[in-house]
């Protein structure tokens, strides 16, 4: 195992850990998308590309685009933005 | 729908009968039965808040943990039997793994017949180079069907929780407007450049399943990203004038039903011992390792179009 890969096991640790303490939704989601990246990163030092793409496209891509779509509808993105909610009010 | 009957005859009918008391629309107790008149519900603001203060100050003495000793106790004891509990769970399942063979010995149950046939004779039976799209897609094939019929139905599940009516959706479209600006002009100047790029790639990752690493699901889902990329940019007219819930339709049947076709017809050809017709061509060139590469591109369509059909459903309950 190369330095490299040990600085992104590290980097998914670290990923794991902050996604579920963040208090703000919208972070743990960009955090979350940023720990599917690492990941991918590794499968491609595991030798399997096929797996990498997927990753990025599905986990990085995809899942988090799903995630954000939900928080808009829940309101959970207007809720911590005041001056995006006041335009919409002003509207 | 139409009936022989006319309105007025059909409601003579026991059927008629039999469905009005199906659905409830009629109480058989009215006109029958001698009842006094149901009075008016009138909520009663004093009582309630009377309940409900009775029902806090229950609530207090009972989880009073500094006078109640047995509670106090037990809430100890609680927090210690589910460390225990914990270390436990975790004690069994680390010495359940130490008995496991060591990675990399030779009697680890990795290491049998199957794996060792794949990686030797995976070229000459499936003529892919990607060892891996010839295990997915020939020599595992039913699973690979069963995945794609899975996403269809999750799918048609997204499509039955989230779907809204005809006036809903129209809400829901003037809502999705007011919270997402749209015209974005560096979101469109991007989204120029790169949606052409994504999906070509996608598209690359799709055709050459068979001979680099990739195939339908990842290139599906990098055609999805793209579709998803569009629809954000240029918003939901843009979109309809190429895909709409008709063409989701289509696609998705003759996809799954291809691949059900142009498998039932290999595992009929493979359990009978016949000769199959499908030719196997040169390994390496793009048109060869037989039923792999349209497999390849009916998964890849699937994948693409469920992937848009989720980010639609949710962003606007349809498409």
């Amino acid at each position: 195992m190369t330095a490299f890969q040990i600085i992104l096991m590290g980097l998914l640790i670290i990923c794991a850990v902050s996604v579920s303490f963040s208090k703000n939704l919208l972070n743990s989601i960009l955090i979350y998308m940023s720990f599917s990246l690492v990941m991918s990163m590794l499968w491609i030092c595991l030798e399997s590309p096929d797996l990498a793409i997927t990753e990025a496209a599905v986990g990085a891509g995809i899942t988090s685009v799903l995630f954000f779509v939900t928080l808009k509808k829940i309101h959970a993105i207007d809720a911590s933005e005041p001056e995006a909610k006041e335009e919409t009010e002003n509207e | 729908m139409s009936r022989k009957k006319s309105n007025e005859e059909y409601q003579k009918t026991s059927a008629f009968r039999f469905f009005r008391w199906l659905s409830g629309e009629k109480d058989p107790y009215i006109g029958n039965v001698e009842m006094c008149p149901q009075e008016e519900y009138q909520p009663d603001r004093e009582a309630a808040l009377r309940h409900e203060k009775e029902h806090d100050a229950i609530l207090d003495k009972v989880y009073d943990a500094t006078h109640n000793k047995s509670l106090y106790l037990f809430h100890r004891l609680y927090q210690a039997t589910s460390v225990l509990f914990c270390l436990f769970l975790i004690a069994l399942l680390l010495v359940t793994v130490s008995y496991l063979p060591a990675n990399g010995t030779v009697i680890r149950p990795v290491n049998n017949e199957v794996a060792e046939r794949y990686i030797e004779k995976g070229l000459e039976e499936t003529g892919a180079v990607n060892i891996v799209a010839g295990m997915i897609l020939d020599y595992r094939a039913f699973d690979t069907l069963g995945e794609s019929h899975v996403l269809f139905v999750a799918t048609i599940t997204v499509l039955i929780l989230l779907r809204l009516n005809k006036t809903e959706k129209d809400e829901a479209e003037v809502n999705d407007r007011r919270f997402e600006p749209k015209n974005d002009a560096i979101l469109q100047l991007v989204a120029t450049f790169l949606v052409p790029i994504i999906i070509i790639f996608g598209i690359y990752i799709i055709l050459n399943g068979h001979l680099g690493p990739g195939g339908g699901f990842s290139g599906g889902a990098v055609i999805g990203a793209g579709l998803v990329l569009y629809l954000n940019a240029f918003g939901f007219k843009k979109t309809e004038r190429f895909f709409t819930e008709k063409t989701y339709k289509w696609v998705c049947f003759f996809s799954l039903s291809f691949y059900c076709l142009a498998k039932s017809y290999s595992f009929y050809t493979g359990a009978n011992q016949l000769h199959s017709v499908i030719p196997k061509g040169t390994p390496g060139a793009i048109l060869s390792s037989g039923l792999i590469l349209p497999l390849n591109i009916a998964v890849g369509l699937v994948v693409a179009c469920t992937i848009y059909a989720f980010y639609a459903m949710f962003r606007k309950g349809g498409f």
